[in-house]
């Protein structure tokens, strides 16, 4: 009766194998690898690369351990650290020969170092959180009000020119809060407008108010406009931060939606974290506007009181100046962004190209405005700074602009990058923040890595000496269940953080349970004066209902900490949860599997190595060794 | 080695209720506690910035006190964390503007007045986040409750469903009643902890009460004191070596584990300790007094002429 039939053991055997296999390569450690990527969409790195990757490492003298080429980029391991911070010099070099404008992502990696047979096979270490490896966690929140005011400023511009296409004459178009207001003379100029506007603009909801002598449009946005507005803001910004990123240079950045209006940025390894949140939370934006350069309207405006629809700022040099709020250009408009020197004075300028919209519209404002001045704005973090504000001396056309103005060299490097990373299409927060120390990570792995071990060795200590050959037998069952649960959590690459490696040592300590109940069934069994081969059936049988029971209740508890949980509550939840499914097969299956092979085939069993069993009253004691 | 040599089966149920009388003054206290005391809750929770800096030498304190003072904080908090060298510093939301730039600034100003501090961790958590994880937190609890509730239901009964997750209830209460009393820093990972404790003592009621099916239904002529005094006496020896199995490996992460882990483990071990008391002499009276009978658990034969209204052919 314990028997197992043939394909039990194979599968035992075969899941005890592929666990081995799977959890090798977290005993291989790391060694320090170059990675080399593309910074742009256009840019891919391929087997032409890796040969460029080779020379460049040959001709400056520097050996290395393999190159490989995967869908990230190509991957250079070295044999030192030394080695990979000069590797990542010479790449560096011979791949970004233009500081300003990089194409290619050089970063330092860590490669796990186990046999190439092993990383064919998919059979990776496991994947180590931020609070084991050190790094950067930002939690951002998109502002969706700041994407929507954006959008309906772009839009009112678009307006003026559908009216101006028009020939349309109107009183004004002003964005009051989140609504455009037209103003018209006349009722059928309006109704004219609001033909053209439903024409040109679909996502806008129009309604006409005001009365007959002072007729008003008021456009709002489409409820399923203002839906795709907040992905699409969400998109672009993920897009943006990707690209500034990548400017950073780190290897393995992970830059996710959470939520409607959440974006998770880590980034493993990352020591500089206040350049980092420097390049993250900057929100760089051009906007290009005229300047009010009628006579006492900035004294005006200095005392308090603007004229209607102007704003002040001030110039680099410090001075004020009174900039009309109707924009006439965004940075969207923008497809490129290079930092340079003017032709005639010498200076350092940012050279800006301008998309065919952008182009047409900057020619018909410079046409219409020569002999006036127009300010180019830098909008950071909500405060705006005017860059420079040159005289129009004639129509530009091309689409090509120039900025200006009291630059330095390096300042218009900054300049040119903010504005080519892209602009944020809604504004964010960092809403929390988590900055772990190398050190720290390292720590918390040893710290981790010993309470497991200490906790099973107590264990196994006692189990053997209290249930002798079924103790080990709950031992061996027990390391499985470790074996399993390394094994997978490197098999789906989920993500273990200290809490994970807490539920790791929780869960054995939870999974000895199984075997406590059975070998206790089994000594009951026993006891009751069954002999051995049918306690052990018998007791494994009973025990098995509990079993399920229990885990089922605990899993209960997992779930729903993997559901509601975030952050290092759901990294000890999911390794909780595939240890309780980890500890089923292996304290039941694994360790029948073991107890059938060294008594099963004993037909004439007497006796049993489970301990002294101690039997009320009179009976004779014939457990006992 | 065999620990439990019980001739007799334990009389627990002829206590039941002083048992229930501990519980429930406990419970009060612990109520008492988290109403008066409150939770100590850790930046995740409130929102705020928390630095951990780590010192070659022994780290001054009160210098760091001075620094963060004249640099224009207040309201903060500085301590030890774990080793002399290692300290805390905790400061509470401000307004949005600098929040972004505190651990910046407050490294800096450390500079100054007590150099050599080593950036090894910082915490920002914005209000709205903090919020968010304490509603996620009760709704976890509510959802584990609900689903070990039908769960059981749908297994045992309605009784024994109900007797558990009130004394797992007790279990949890009073592990909060013992952060709100000495003060111990609630954060996340003792939530995990609370809620892993909550599906592991549930753990401890299913099996005595599987114990208490199966006397039911293999042995006749007990009354239901009786019954759970066997179902009880009989798991006593597997309850004690599983938690005892169990607290080792959470006594090995207290000792090992760092201070990270500390608060999770003591957590732990509360939860076990109240786990095993609760779940064998807290759910077997509710349950008890919920009256449990043989008649629940064994399927009613055919309706048999002469059989009483009980259905109950013995």
């Amino acid at each position: 009766m314990n028997r197992y039939p043939l394909w039990k053991y194979i599968t035992i055997a075969v899941a005890l194998l592929l666990g081995l296999v799977y959890t090798l390569p977290n005993f291989f450690g790391e060694s320090p690898a170059v990675q080399l990527s593309s910074a742009k969409a256009t840019i891919k790195v391929d087997a032409r690369a890796q040969a460029r990757v080779e020379e460049a490492l040959k001709a400056a003298g520097i050996t290395h351990d393999g190159i490989q080429l995967d869908t990230v980029g190509v991957k250079v391991r070295l044999t030192s650290t030394d080695m990979q911070l000069k590797a990542k010099d010479v790449l560096e070099k011979t791949f970004n020969p233009n500081r300003a404008d990089p194409q290619y992502v050089v970063a330092l990696n860590l490669l796990t170092a186990s046999p190439n047979w092993l990383t064919s096979l998919h059979a990776l270490p496991m994947y180590l959180g931020l609070d084991l490896r050190g790094g950067v966690h930002f939690l951002l929140q998109v502002d969706m009000k700041g994407a929507l005011t954006k959008k309906l400023d772009s839009t009112s511009a678009d307006l003026r020119t559908v009216m101006r296409d028009k020939n349309i004459r109107h009183g004004g178009i002003n964005r009051e809060g989140e609504r455009i207001v037209v103003k018209f003379r006349d009722t059928e100029t309006r109704d004219k407008a609001r033909y053209a506007i439903g024409d040109s603009q679909p996502d806008l909801l129009v309604s006409e108010t005001g009365d007959a002598s002072e007729p008003k449009l008021v456009a709002t946005l489409k409820p399923e406009a203002l839906l795709k507005l907040g992905e699409f803001a969400l998109k672009q910004n993920i897009t943006t931060l990707h690209n500034r990123i990548n400017e950073l240079g780190v290897a393995e950045p992970v830059i996710q939606q959470q939520g409607a209006d959440r974006i998770v940025v880590q980034l493993p390894g990352v020591q500089d974290t206040a350049k980092a949140k420097d390049i993250l939370g900057r929100t760089a934006t051009l906007e290009i506007r005229m300047v009010d350069d009628s006579t006492g309207a900035l004294e005006a405006a200095l005392a308090g009181n603007p004229p209607y629809g102007t704003e002040v700022y001030s110039e680099r040099g410090g001075q004020p100046l009174l900039v009309k709020k109707q924009v006439v250009l965004t940075g969207d408009r923008l497809t490129d962004a290079q930092p340079g020197f003017d032709n005639q004075t010498n200076e350092a300028a940012v050279h800006l190209t301008l998309d065919s919209a952008g182009a047409r519209i900057f020619k018909d404002v410079t046409r219409e405005n020569i002999n006036k001045r127009m300010a180019i704005l830098l909008i950071e973090k909500g405060k705006g700074e005017v860059v420079t504000a040159p005289v129009i001396r004639s129509e530009i056309g091309g689409g090509r602009v120039q900025i200006s103005g009291r630059m330095s060299t390096s300042e218009a490097n900054d300049t040119a990058l903010l504005l080519r990373a892209g602009s944020l299409a809604a504004p964010m927060d960092i809403i929390e923040e988590r900055t772990i120390g190398p050190s720290l990570g390292a720590e918390n792995i040893k710290k981790g890595f010993q309470s497991t071990m200490w906790g099973f060795a107590a264990i196994a200590v006692f189990m053997i000496a209290y249930y002798q050959m079924f103790g080990v037998v709950s031992v061996i069952a027990l390391a499985s269940n470790l074996l399993f649960l390394v094994a997978l959590l490197s098999m789906l690459q989920a993500t273990l953080t200290l809490p994970g490696i807490a539920a790791i040592a929780l869960t054995l300590g939870m999974a000895i349970d199984a075997n406590v109940l059975i070998n206790e069934r089994i000594r009951e069994e026993l006891r009751s004066g069954m002999p051995p081969q049918g306690a052990i059936a018998e007791g494994y049988e009973r025990a098995f209902g509990t079993i399920l029971d229990s885990n089922i209740t605990t899993l209960i508890a997992g779930l729903a900490l993997l559901i509601f949980g975030s952050g290092p509550v759901r990294g000890f939840a999911v390794v909780h949860c595939l240890g309780i499914m980890t500890s089923i097969f292996s304290s039941v299956f694994v360790s029948r599997g073991l107890v059938n092979l060294i008594y099963g085939r004993q037909k004439k069993l007497t006796k049993v190595a489970i301990g002294q069993l101690w039997k009320p009253a009179t009976a004779t004691v014939n457990g006992k060794k | 080695m065999e620990f439990f040599r019980i001739k007799k089966d334990i009389p627990f149920m002829r206590h039941a209720l002083t048992f229930n009388i501990i519980s429930l003054v406990t419970f009060i206290l612990a109520v008492v506690f988290l109403f008066t005391k409150g939770l100590h809750l850790s930046v995740e929770f409130t929102g705020g910035t928390l630095i951990e800096t780590h010192y070659q030498q022994t780290a001054d304190l009160e210098k760091i006190r001075g620094a963060l003072g004249k640099a224009g904080f207040t309201d903060y908090a500085v301590q030890n964390f774990g080793s002399s060298q290692d300290v805390l510093i905790r400061l509470p939301l401000k307004s949005e503007q600098n929040s972004n730039q505190i651990g910046q600034s407050v490294m800096k100003s450390l500079e100054a007045e007590a150099p050599g501090a080593e950036l090894r961790r910082v915490e920002f958590v914005g209000p709205q986040v903090g919020r968010e994880l304490a509603e996620n937190g009760a709704l976890a609890l509510l959802v584990v409750i609900i689903g070990i509730v039908i769960y059981l239901a749908f297994r045992f009964e309605w009784r024994f469903s109900v007797s558990a997750i009130i004394a797992n209830m007790h279990d949890v209460i009073i592990i909060l009643g013992f952060f709100a009393f000495f003060q111990w820093e609630f954060s996340l990972s003792v939530l995990a902890a609370v809620l892993a404790v909550l599906g592991y003592s549930v753990n401890e009621s299913v099996v005595v009460f599987d114990r208490v099916r199966e006397t039911f239904k293999k042995v006749r002529g007990l009354t239901t004191p009786q019954v759970l005094d066997h179902a009880i006496t009989s798991t006593i020896s597997r309850t004690i070596i599983t938690h005892g199995s169990t607290q080792m490996m959470v006594l090995s992460m207290l000792i090992f584990g760092g201070e990270t882990l500390y608060y999770f483990s003591l957590a732990l071990t509360i939860g076990i300790l109240f786990g095993i008391y609760s779940s064998v002499l807290v759910a077997s009276p509710l349950v008890m007094w919920l009256g449990v009978s043989r008649e629940q658990f064994i399927v009613k034969p055919k309706v048999i002429e002469g059989a009483n209204e009980d259905g109950a052919v013995v």
